[in-house]
């Protein structure tokens, strides 16, 4: 039992309300939801230092014993990616101080990004299925929000089709859980993992980890990605940059969790079809985002790209795939983020998208330049930066598991990766210029300071990932031997 | 019983379906609301129907039937409540601002 585990969750909550009764004082708002995410980030840090002191920790919500009652359970997985989500949405809300407008911040923008969080930071603790369903309920809510605030033609376009396909996603995930229980009889997932041990994993439970499967590929943009590229496009530079970097991790981190935890018996059945789905959307966001002029759209692809990259560690199952994937998750939160952030600045600055009418910026905005170069760089996993250790440890593991064939494509999509943003930056940096020093817009301080802290990170975790490593050792290893989780669940 | 409801949830879910694969915003928009009905079912019917006694815990209690389904309905109905509300007025918004109710001219890639 440890009260702090709800922080990161209720924090933003509780903030994101009492922000409602401030409208017409930005200031106010700004300074209050800043620091809501700042001192989420610290609780977070301080409870991973508490994993590793005490082992994994949890709450029993109202005092009703596991698994009667809902709780939040921390493991380092979880606390690793509340961190990173905090931290990142830290950084974006600064970059929307200075891009997001007026407008939009007195339609309570804030607030929404707050809820967008709690929501997140919830389905990353929860312990219990439905729980899940609900803190994805919240986070998808605040999702469509955000995603429709401004109300431009192109918004309320994409927006209907977001909404529309995400309704349905959890339409399923209901009936998955409907499914489940009437198999075995609980909703808790330590409990749910027992039962289903004792019980085998047989052919109906097979058939309803499909059903999960399908849910959370739809939420992580695995295979089922067709509604992402539109929706992530429309919505203003640090809403994108939020959505990109967190959103489909949040699906990710589900199927890891139900495929770690519940449903590892069938891995011949499950586990491949994973890898055959992760194959696929790396072919297919790698087609995307050599296929588009636009960047944004580039971008975007870029995202799909990484969701199967990452669920190649959980199709190989080992240790190393998950510590690698542990490692990437937080990296690409990172890396996507900045990513996002220096596409809607060069958009902002040249009030285009197309990447044929850009040209020449280095000579302009040199730091921007080198900014998306070093994003690049790590995007790609050039070693002295974030992307290269999880890229390598999830080779290792699909060599040490014998997929081979995704083991290509994997490291192939890289080649596309790599190709599609050099695009970028050979079409819009290098060249002409085209902006005369008298037309140049003036690149506010604001626009580039979030994107120079993300490239810090980036640099910092990819030069010292030895301060990650305990962490993300311990991570690995509780997704790897579920029983330590169980224990911890359903043992005083 | 179970075997009834059941039917219902299906029958529920085709007339859900086909909605959702018809053009209009507000046909699409009863077409969730249905299936969220049928999912609610599902789930009353999953905890399994009236077995026993109303679960209260007393000194001597006789065997209750299982509470948790509803309580997951519950949230579940207030979720989709919510859900709904904010669709169709999205809806009305992508209405007035676009011109159209018909899904099929929501289509293109490129506005830029």
């Amino acid at each position: 039992m440890n009260n702090l585990v709800v922080l990161p969750m209720i924090i933003p909550l509780l903030t994101g309300i009492a922000l409602f009764f401030f409208r017409s004082l930005l200031w106010l708002q700004r300074l209050i939801s800043i620091g809501a995410m700042l001192a989420a980030s610290a609780v977070s840090i301080y409870i991973l230092h508490l994993i590793q002191r005490d082992g994994i920790l949890r709450l029993d919500f109202g005092g009703w014993k596991p698994p009667f009652g809902i709780l939040f359970v921390a493991d380092s997985f979880a606390m690793l990616l509340v961190l990173a989500a905090s931290v990142i949405t830290v950084i974006c809300l600064f970059y929307a101080f200075f891009s997001i407008g007026k407008a939009r911040e007195k339609m309570y923008v804030y607030p929404f990004i707050l809820f967008l969080i709690a929501g997140v930071n919830g389905s990353f603790l929860t312990g219990d299925l439905f729980n899940l369903f609900v803190c994805f309920e919240v986070m998808l809510l605040a999702s469509y929000v955000l995603i429709s605030l401004g109300g431009k033609r192109v918004q309320l376009r994409e927006s209907f089709k977001y909404v529309a396909i995400n309704i349905l996603s959890s339409w399923l995930f209901l009936v998955a859980i409907a499914y489940l229980y009437g198999a075995v009889g609980t909703l808790n997932m330590a409990h749910l993992s027992q039962r289903i041990a004792e019980v085998g994993q047989g052919p109906l439970l097979t058939t309803i980890s499909i059903v999960f499967l399908i849910v959370f590929s739809l939420k992580a943009g695995l295979v089922l990605y067709h509604w992402l590229p539109g929706s992530y496009r429309v919505a203003p530079t640090a809403i994108a940059a939020l959505f990109g970097a967190l959103l489909t991790k949040v699906g990710m981190y589900a199927l890891f969790r139900v495929f770690t935890l519940l449903f590892y018996h069938q891995p011949e059945i499950t586990h491949t079809l994973i890898g055959i789905m992760a194959g696929i959307t790396l072919i297919g966001g790698s087609i995307g985002a050599i296929a588009y002029q636009n960047v944004r759209a580039i971008v975007t692809y870029n995202v799909i790209i990484t969701v199967g990259f990452i669920l190649i560690g959980l199709a190989a199952s080992t240790t190393m795939g998950y510590e690698g994937a542990a490692y990437y998750f937080i990296h690409d939160m990172v890396a996507k983020a900045l990513l996002f952030l220096l596409a809607g600045t060069m958009i902002a600055l040249t009030g285009t998208a197309a990447i044929e009418r850009m040209s020449g910026l280095i000579r302009n905005y040199p730091l921007l330049g080198w900014l998306y170069f070093i994003a690049i760089l790590s995007i790609v996993g050039i070693p002295p930066l974030s992307g290269f250790i999880g890229k390598m440890l999830i080779g290792q593991a699909a060599i040490e598991s014998h997929s081979y064939l995704l083991l290509a494509l994997g490291f192939l999509s890289s080649l596309f990766v790599l190709y599609s943003l050099l695009r970028i930056f050979l079409n819009c940096f290098w060249g002409e210029t085209i902006i005369s020093e008298e037309n140049e817009a003036p690149l506010k301080r604001g626009l580039l300071m979030p994107s120079i802290l993300l490239a810090i990170l980036s640099v910092g975790i990819g030069i010292a990932p030895e301060w990650l490593a305990p962490y993300v050792q311990d991570a690995a290893h509780t997704l790897a031997n579920p029983e330590e989780y169980i224990n911890a669940v359903l043992e005083d | 019983m179970e075997t009834l409801m059941i039917l219902l949830a299906g029958i529920l879910v085709m007339a859900a379906t086909y909605l959702l694969l018809s053009k209009n915003f507000i046909r699409v928009i009863i077409g969730t609301a249905i299936l969220s009905h049928a999912v609610h079912l599902l789930l009353m019917v999953m905890g399994g129907l009236k077995a026993g006694n109303v679960p209260l815990l007393g000194e001597n209690a006789a065997p209750y039937t299982d509470a948790l389904p509803q309580a997951l309905i519950l949230t579940a109905i207030v979720i989709s409540f919510a859900v709904t509300a904010f669709i169709l007025v999205l809806a009305y918004r992508a209405y007035k601002e676009l011109g159209t109710d018909d899904l099929e001219k929501l289509r293109g890639v490129d506005d830029e």
